[in-house]
């Protein structure tokens, strides 16, 4: 028995520096001697070796300040997992590191970088990765090619200098992007990009789920409605609201920020705007030479932009896809919210709000009949009447099903805000509503305009929505 | 000894509890068309029979026991990799709910010893392909959209807890869990990589990357076959995965 054991422990141990020698083998092949000697003509010579930081968005690495090309390696792990959409939607996400977008990149021209694409062994699928950046064969989707529970490597020298989409490009490719394996890689000039004060990293991605906007429960890829190009969300940061409340982007007034902007797709093209704000530099789709007062950039599916601007007033910039109704129905939209001292001159706000009557103050038109005394209305026809009201005046915010837009337009269904008192709600259309606000646990801080409704329309919509969304009944 | 006598009855007992359950189901034959083809490279299928469950940890078990050679430590490294049943506890050992599991962490070369073993061999990817293609209903499910979507949506959902086998569901021939509990091994798992001669210079990454996959695809939404199609890609025949199990034809 003793000898058995002996003989297997030097089977092993044989085995063992088999194993060493084989690896060192392949270790030499990739030495980074031999690439330095490789490629030092190509572009400068690779001195030192450090590993990439890597970071979750918004939060984008440090800014590279050595001033000559390094061997970088980074480890990507592809992890498939489940995550919210928005709450109470959940959608079983394909992610280069945890979640959507996958991590930033930074490195320098010049960089060689060793590449290891690690798969998750719980995930279900084999994955790989294509880096725009990379010149050579599928952007080292074929040589990333990764079963379950693998590791592939490869090297590449930074050639050019850019803001890069990466993606995984395993087929169906379409559907490994729809289900959000896409991040950027920053490759920085040799001279480094100039000093600014903050920033972020945003990318937009379109989903495609079997039940439409906001239908709760576990979501599965729709794909009719991909080939279609009908995506029931379109978002910043791979989930509804990523950056809005307590998530958003923060700066101070007289800041610079750079905004690193991409765009997953699959399919749609972002119209990318920030409302209140001018884009002083926009590199196009990561390119060099930037651009002036810029006001939307488009941003390609499989493409990226560096915007930049300072932040002259305080305020609450709001990042769209100005493809509107992507904004306002499709969750695309994230804030960066900006404290600090105003400048009234810039921008002084609202100075006055007056009486405009188109005919002149002296001239009232005369109605031809005199006017039939107004019927009451009963609870139910205020309910019916306020129906239609609500669809053409409210709808477009608050939403067909009450529920309003998270973190942007507080829910009507089964809201706390009026329940105790519905003179507030009342007075909210009457009067309008600014300022922050709590509804049902969740803090809103925007400006609805009162609605130029008449007494009578008022009563019918305020009755139709304490009557409705799981409201608790009443009638104003 | 002794240890010996109580490890053959552990064997034995599972064995007979388990092996009554898989049995083979004959499989008229008929014509599959590769994910990658043109009509003319239709694969005439000669009527064979498959087994109606994938091979469970217990039959394995019994495997190994009677072939030591390929136990967890002892398994040659160039037929297995360092994931070879990985969640087997010991050599003879994994935790009892695994027993009707289907097995997983399996190379190609020891998944096709397994089957040789019993007199059977491993499905070629056609045969295996033409048996899948049955919904519960229709022996040609891919004409069912509801089928094609049911597919997807395994996919879309975290691997499963309980993988018992038999858990997804029986296809009109009879056969269970060809689709919704784990990946299957083929015998010919990597020939559409290494067989491109009609092809041109059709390789990996034309086929399988990018834009290059929609060129010379039949079937351009049958988006679960490109998942399979890639999976096997991705292998080598030493792989041991933790969502690749096997079942034996014959």
């Amino acid at each position: 028995m003793k000898t058995v054991r002996i003989y297997q422990t030097i089977l092993l141990a044989l085995s063992a520096m088999f194993l060493v020698v084989a690896c060192k083998n392949s270790n030499n092949e990739g030495s980074h001697e031999q690439y330095g000697k490789l490629y030092q003509n190509l572009v400068e010579p690779v001195k030192g070796e450090e590993i990439a930081v890597l970071t979750s968005a918004p939060e984008v690495p440090p800014p590279i300040t050595r001033k000559h090309a390094t061997k970088v390696i980074v480890n990507l792990e592809v992890i498939e997992k489940d995550m919210p959409m928005m709450d109470g939607v959940t959608y079983n996400y394909w992610t280069f590191g945890g979640d959507v977008p996958g991590k930033f990149i930074r490195i320098r021209q010049g960089d060689l970088v060793e590449f290891h694409l690690k798969n998750h062994p719980d995930n279900k699928l084999p994955h790989n990765i294509d880096l725009h950046a990379v010149s050579g064969e599928g952007g080292g989707a074929a040589a990333t090619f990764t079963a379950p529970g693998h590791e592939t490597q490869f090297t590449f020298t930074a050639m050019n200098q850019g803001l890069f989409v990466y993606h995984c490009a395993t087929a169906p490719v379409g559907m490994h992007i729809a289900n959000g394996m896409y991040g950027l890689i920053l490759v920085e000039p040799k001279e480094g990009l100039s000093p600014v004060d903050k920033e972020f990293y945003v990318m937009q991605g379109d989903f495609y789920t079997r039940g439409g906007y906001g239908q709760s429960g576990r979501q599965p890829f729709s794909m009719e409605k991909a080939l279609k190009e009908q995506p029931d969300y379109v978002v910043f940061n791979g989930h509804v609201g990523a950056l809005i409340g307590d998530k958003s982007l923060k700066a101070r007034a007289g800041e610079k920020v750079r905004l690193f902007v991409g765009n997953g797709g699959p399919n749609l093209v972002s119209s990318f705007h920030v409302i209140g704000e001018i884009f002083d530099n926009v590199h196009r789709e990561g390119g060099s030479q930037p651009d002036h007062n810029i006001q939307t950039t488009l941003v390609p599916a499989g493409g990226a932009a560096i915007t930049e601007f300072k932040l002259d007033v305080p305020s609450n910039y709001i990042l769209v896809d100005h493809s509107i109704f992507r904004a306002f129905n499709k969750g695309a939209l994230a804030m960066l919210s900006v404290e600090g001292e105003e400048n009234k001159a810039i921008y002084s706000g609202q100075q006055d709000d007056r009486i405009y009557l188109p005919e002149g103050g002296a001239i009232q038109e005369m109605p031809d009949e005199p006017a039939e005394p107004v019927k009451p209305m009963s609870k139910e026809e205020k309910i019916t009447a306020g129906k239609s009201i609500y669809a053409s005046t409210c709808q477009a915010c608050h939403q067909a099903d009450g529920k309003g837009i998270d973190g942007a337009f507080p829910p009507l269904a089964a809201s706390d805000y009026f329940a105790s008192d519905p003179n507030k709600l009342v007075s909210a259309i009457r009067n309008g509503l600014s300022g922050k606000i709590t509804v049902n646990g969740k803090a809103y801080d925007g400006v609805m305009p009162k609605q130029t409704l008449s007494d009578r329309e008022i009563s019918a919509v305020a009755t139709y929505v304490l009557n409705s969304f799981g409201n608790k009944g009443g009638e104003k | 000894m002794h240890k010996i006598i109580i490890f053959a009855f552990f064997c034995l007992a599972l064995n007979s509890e388990i092996s009554a359950q898989t049995k083979l189901i004959p499989i008229d034959g008929g014509i599959y068309l590769p994910l990658y083809s043109l009509d003319s490279q239709k694969v005439a299928v000669a009527p064979f029979k498959i087994d109606n469950y994938q091979v469970s940890n217990a039959e394995f078990l019994d495997f190994v026991c009677q072939y030591p050679e390929w136990q967890k430590s002892k398994a040659k490294k160039l037929f297995v990799d360092a994931n070879y049943l990985r969640h087997w506890t010991d050599d003879e050992y994994f935790a009892p709910e695994m027993a009707n599991q289907p097995v997983v962490n399996v190379s190609w070369f020891a998944a096709k010893k397994y089957c040789e073993c019993q007199g059977k061999r491993l499905p070629t990817t056609a045969e295996w392909e033409l048996v899948a293609q049955a919904s519960q209903k229709d022996k040609n499910g891919y004409k069912d959209e509801n089928f094609n979507q049911w597919l997807l949506d395994w996919v879309a959902k975290p691997a499963p807890k309980n993988r018992n086998r038999g858990s997804t569901f029986k296809n009109v021939y009879g056969v269970y869990d060809m689709h919704g509990l784990v990946w299957e091994w083929t015998h010919d798992f990597n020939s559409a990589l290494t067989t491109g001669e009609s092809r041109g210079n059709s390789d990996l990454s034309d086929n399988l990357f990018c834009g290059g996959g929609s060129f010379s695809s039949k079937d351009l939404r049958n988006y679960a076959a490109f998942m399979r199609f890639a999976m096997r890609s991705s292998l080598k025949a030493k792989y041991c995965v933790g969502n690749l199990g096997f079942r034996c034809v014959q």
